[in-house]
C-alpha cells in the first residue's frame, strides 16, 4: 500500500491505520471504517435503483464486497471514492440483471430542453432550510430528484447531494468532465423549474398549511 | 459582450461552480447587476443546491445502520479479507 496521503491530514492517516489494522487481523475495525460513509453510499444506490429497500440491499452487498476486497484498495484514490465506485457497480449489476435500463434516452430530453425556460420568480431569496423539518418538503425534493432522467439524477446526486468534485464525478461515471458539466447544468435547471414555484410558497409562508401531499405538479 | 437572458441561463450552473471563463463571467455579472429576473433565477438555483446537500433530504431508512452492521458481523466473524489481487 502506498503512503502518499497528505502528511498531517489526520483523518486520512487514521483511515489508513484502520485499514492496516483490519488487514492485520482486527476485522471488527471494519465497522468503524465504513460508518462515516453509510449515508453517502445509500444516496448513491438510491439514485440508481430508485427504491429504498433495494438501495439498502445494494449498500449491504457493496460494503461486504469492499471488506472482501479491502487488500486491493491502493490508497491512491480516496477510500470514499473507492466505496462509491463499488456501490455504483453493485447497483448497475442489479439493474442489468433485472434488465432495467440503466439509462433512459437523453437525446429526447436534450431536444425537450432546447428551449428550457426556468421558473422566473423574483420573490424567493431565502433558503427555507427550516422547512426541511417538514416531511412533505423533503418528499417534494425527493420526488423531483426521482423524476429526473437517470443520467441526470446520478450526476446531481454525486455533485450536489454528496458534493463530490466534477473530476471525481466524471471518473466515477466514466464520462468526460465536459459532459458532467452539461448534464449537471440541465439537471439543476430542471429541478429549479420543478421546485421553485412550490418552495417559494414555503419560503413566503411557513405558517400556512399548503397541502403539499396532494399537489400534482408533474 | 451583452448577453441576453437566455444566454445567461445557459451559464447559471457554471457561474455557481465558478468554472466560467473570466470574460464570460464578467459578462454574466454585468447582466445580473441589472436583471432582476436572472438574479432571482440564480438565487433560487443556489437555494436548491443548498437544500439538496442537506442530510435531512435523503435520510437513511430506520435501523438501516443496525441491519448493515448485523449483516457485516456475520461475515467478519468467519472471513478475512481476500489477499490482494496480483496486478499485471
Amino acid at each position: 500500500m502506498t503512503t502518499r496521503a497528505p502528511v498531517g491530514h489526520r483523518e486520512i492517516a487514521s483511515e489508513q491505520e484502520l485499514i492496516a489494522s483490519i488487514l492485520a487481523g482486527q476485522r471488527e475495525n471494519f465497522h468503524l471504517l465504513i460508518r462515516p460513509y453509510e449515508q453517502q453510499l445509500y444516496r448513491t444506490a438510491l439514485a440508481l435503483v430508485k427504491n429504498e429497500a433495494e438501495a439498502e440491499d445494494v449498500v449491504q452487498d457493496a460494503v461486504l464486497k469492499a471488506y472482501r476486497k479491502l487488500a486491493s484498495f491502493r490508497g491512491d484514490a480516496k477510500f470514499s471514492t473507492w466505496l462509491i465506485a463499488i456501490t455504483l457497480n453493485e447497483a448497475r449489476g442489479r439493474l442489468r440483471k433485472e434488465n432495467r435500463a440503466a439509462f433512459d434516452s437523453l437525446d429526447e430530453q436534450r431536444e425537450a430542453n432546447g428551449d428550457f425556460t426556468p421558473a422566473a420568480l423574483t420573490d424567493w431569496r431565502e433558503v427555507p432550510l427550516a422547512a426541511l423539518e417538514r416531511q412533505e418538503i423533503r418528499a417534494l425534493i425527493q420526488q423531483a430528484v426521482a423524476e429526473l432522467p437517470d443520467a441526470y439524477r446520478e450526476i446531481i446526486t454525486l455533485r450536489d447531494v454528496e458534493e463530490l468534485s466534477v473530476n471525481d464525478t466524471a471518473s466515477l461515471l466514466g464520462i468526460s468532465v465536459a459532459l458532467v458539466k452539461v448534464r449537471l447544468h440541465r439537471a439543476r435547471m430542471m429541478l429549479q423549474k420543478k421546485l421553485v414555484p412550490h418552495l417559494r410558497l414555503v419560503a413566503k409562508s411557513g405558517r400556512k398549511r399548503l397541502g403539499f401531499g396532494r399537489l400534482s405538479w408533474f | 459582450m451583452v448577453l441576453s437572458c437566455r444566454h445567461v441561463w445557459d451559464h447559471i450552473s457554471g457561474y455557481i461552480d465558478n468554472t466560467l471563463d473570466p470574460q464570460v463571467r464578467a459578462d454574466v455579472e454585468r447582466h445580473l447587476a441589472t436583471c432582476e429576473i436572472c438574479s432571482a433565477i440564480l438565487d433560487s438555483t443556489r437555494n436548491i443546491i443548498v437544500l439538496m446537500a442537506d442530510d435531512r433530504v435523503f435520510e437513511l431508512p430506520l435501523d438501516f445502520s443496525q441491519r448493515l452492521h448485523a449483516r457485516l458481523d456475520e461475515v467478519l466473524q468467519h472471513e478475512y479479507p481476500e489477499p490482494p489481487a496480483l496486478g499485471p
